[in-house]
């Protein structure tokens, strides 16, 4: 229960959410929704009491809640130890349990989410599906009233997604916990829902109801302002699909870091094609795209041309390569100077580079943030500037690693706007991606790459 | 037998082991530690293998400093070898083998008894035998196994600046980069555990339990007493034999 809520970060002049009046009755089950920037995951955090104390922002207002247990996005930094049964049993402890409770109780939330897994299974070799619904086996085990989940399947493969939605499902099947999710893709939860409340840039609730409700009324609006409703779905781009040149042969291609994790690639890239890559997790997507991209060594096969005997500043002006983290990427103090270094590096006259700059910032919507760090972006916001950063060279081929990652509704759809723009310009596009909605968009051939079975 | 041994008492043992080594600086009492050392390998609980590969690296960590010392320690008695700063003598060359000895004396124990240590299960015995602050114990557990993820990171990061066209020249300006990088990375990985922890009650004012005991009886008392042995026999025979040095006064 919020009463004029609020919260600012420490160190920041605006205020994440204000003014919010809320009440959440026990046994609702419900999704959070807003635009980014909105202050939903504030507003959980609020709720989990995991925002801080004075040192780490201002409060106002009251917010009151019973136990919660919270789960956040990144699989990887939600596991806190070595095995699995330690992992669960994490949160008992810390709440005082008794011992032979606490086994008892990681044991019922093991089952709960379906881990059908030993107590000593190390924890690293989960999928990023199985980590999830560990972490929701930890909160479990500590019996909150108030199950709260902060975009549990954003960094999922779509097995994963259903995996820890039908974990989440059947552990409210059995309880009348309260439930409240955030989520861009509101398919994901819709069936088990039964109440939205979508939350107002700057404050305040901006539409609360029966989730029916609230799409016919607020859909479109909804829709407009970035969130993936149904129904309401982003239309995908026309384009006049040429074929042109040549780019990269790939034959009997094996790629993988030590041990191959997928091999007999036979590849034709051409100029105005778009290749998407697909398949589970660990099936060896990403290995293919640096291998692709002239970054590492293929274990086997050939390509040719071998982007892996051009020079750095040679690469980029033939092929960009996008990586799946961002940050990794990242080399320059502002957004404007990222956008500069690949000119720079080989050699492009200062007019040309201003232009080229210019128009990338003003198509991918990041000019007003030419003098910020590129690492305190948003999530979409850092994706686009990746993007942009390797086409300020003009390579006639791109790879992208999942470039539809963490974008609403609104950047989505301009995003593949753009990139089919570059495809009808004649520059192909390999997109390694999780993405179906991207697929059907823009891929003209789909690679589907099968997981690897541990030996 | 001793895989499943308290690591706090593995902790003791090879503490016991080092501060007895380190009271004295001569060759007596490290040959004689190593010596009965060597004679309790077979027991280490791990095997031929897993021992020489876990040993390698100390037996030439001790050779390189017993050469670099032969080679630059200080001079005295006969002289071998003469060139430029590279002096060797009689007291250069005892004072090396009498270092090699002793560095592989300390390690070998450590090494050997640490290879069978699970960091949580230290991490238990930490919070539960020593009764150190489980905020502490338990926030270093979890950033160790965070910094498995380092590696891969750097990888990536090296990766990513040859994609972005700069990898050609500069190579050390490029390092400087890529490791504050990996600086920011791991601070943002280390905030959004310690929220994933705190979510889970982490640092809560409730009274802590722990689902794992750490036992401390018998056996334990015995490893530290057998450490507490060797380093004794070890003094001994060094004072009998006169090579006694405390504290390197001599």
């Amino acid at each position: 229960m919020a009463r004029g809520w609020g919260w600012r970060p420490a160190g920041r002049s605006k205020w994440a959410v204000r003014g919010l009046d809320l009440r959440i009755e026990p046994g609702e089950r419900v999704l959070l929704l807003g635009a980014s920037g909105a202050g939903k995951s504030t507003l959980l955090q609020g709720i989990a009491g995991v925002l801080g104390d004075e040192n780490d922002g201002e409060a106002e207002g009251t917010l009151t809640a019973s136990r919660s247990g919270l789960v956040l996005q990144d699989p990887d930094s939600q596991v806190i130890l070595a095995r699995v049964g330690d992992d669960v049993a994490f949160g008992c402890e810390n709440l005082g349990v008794p011992r032979d409770e606490i086994w008892r109780r990681v044991g019922d939330a093991l089952d709960a989410v379906g881990l059908d897994l030993p107590l000593d299974h190390s924890t690293s070799r989960l999928s990023g599906g199985q980590k999830q619904r560990l972490a929701l086996a930890g909160v479990l085990a500590m019996r909150p009233d108030l199950l709260l989940l902060d975009e549990p399947t954003a960094n999922l493969d779509p097995d994963g997604v259903r995996e820890v939605r039908d974990a989440v499902t059947r552990v409210l099947e059995h309880s009348d916990r309260t439930l409240v999710v955030v989520e861009h893709r509101v398919d994901v939860w819709w069936p088990i829902v039964d109440r939205v409340i979508v939350l107002e840039p700057g404050g305040g609730v901006l539409a609360d109801g029966p989730p029916d409700r609230v799409l016919a009324g607020e859909g479109e609006r909804l829709a407009a302002s970035g969130i993936w409703v149904p129904g309401f779905e982003p239309a995908a781009p026309t384009r006049t699909h040429r074929t042109g040149a040549q780019l990269l042969r790939v034959d009997a291609l094996a790629v993988g870091r030590a041990q191959p994790m997928a091999t007999a690639i036979d590849l034709s890239i051409r100029e105005g094609d778009c290749l998407g890559v697909t398949g589970p997790n660990g099936s060896g997507k990403s290995t293919l795209a640096l291998t692709l991209g002239g970054l590492i060594r293929p274990l086997g096969g050939s390509l040719s041309p071998d982007p892996l005997r051009w020079k750095s500043r040679e690469l980029v002006t033939r092929i960009g390569s996008v990586f799946q983290d961002p940050e990794h990427q990242f080399v320059a103090p502002t957004v404007l100077a990222e956008l500069r270094v690949g000119a720079k590096a080989v050699g492009l006259p200062e007019r040309e580079t201003a232009d080229r700059v210019a128009a990338l910032l003003a198509r991918l919507r990041l000019d007003a943030l030419v003098e910020a760090n590129p690492f305190t972006l948003s999530g979409g916001e850092k994706r686009r500037l990746s993007v942009a950063t390797a086409l300020v060279t003009r390579p006639p081929l791109l790879i992208l690693d999942e470039p539809t990652f963490g974008q609403d509704a609104r950047t989505w759809a301009e995003l593949v706007a753009f990139l089919a723009e570059l495809l009808d310009e004649g520059s192909a596009v390999v997109a390694v991606t999780h993405d179906s909605a991207l697929v059907t968009a823009l891929a003209d051939t789909e690679l589907r790459m099968s997981a690897v079975v541990p030996a | 037998m001793i895989v499943t041994i308290n690591p706090v008492s593995k902790l003791a043992a090879s503490v016991v082991i080092a501060i007895a080594l380190l009271l004295s600086l001569d060759w007596v009492s490290a040959t004689v530690a190593l010596a009965l050392e060597v004679l309790l390998l077979p027991f280490a609980g791990l095997g031929f293998r897993r021992l020489v590969r876990r040993l390698l690296p100390v037996l030439s960590a001790a050779v390189l400093t017993g050469l670099l010392i032969a080679l630059y320690g200080k001079a005295s008695g006969h002289s071998y070898l003469q060139v430029l700063f590279i002096d060797v003598t009689d007291g250069s060359l005892s004072l090396a083998i009498a270092t090699t000895v002793r560095v592989l004396a300390v390690a070998v124990p450590a090494v050997v008894l640490f290879a069978t240590v699970d960091p949580t299960d230290l991490a238990d015995g930490l919070g539960q035998v020593l009764h150190l602050p489980s905020r502490f114990v338990l926030g270093a557990l979890g950033a160790l196994r965070l910094s498995g993820l380092f590696l891969e990171d750097w990888r990536s990061l090296e990766l990513a600046r040859r994609a972005r066209g700069i990898a050609d020249r500069g190579r050390l300006r490029r390092f400087a980069g890529q490791a504050f990088a990996l600086l920011v990375l791991s601070i943002r990985r280390g905030s959004k555990l310690a929220t994933a922890m705190e979510a889970r009650g982490f640092g809560s004012a409730a009274t802590r339990t722990w689902a794992r005991p750490s036992r401390f009886g018998a056996r334990e008392w015995v490893l530290i007493v057998i450490a507490a042995l060797i380093a004794g026999a070890a003094a001994a025979v060094a004072m009998a034999t006169g090579q006694w040095n405390f504290l390197a006064s001599r």
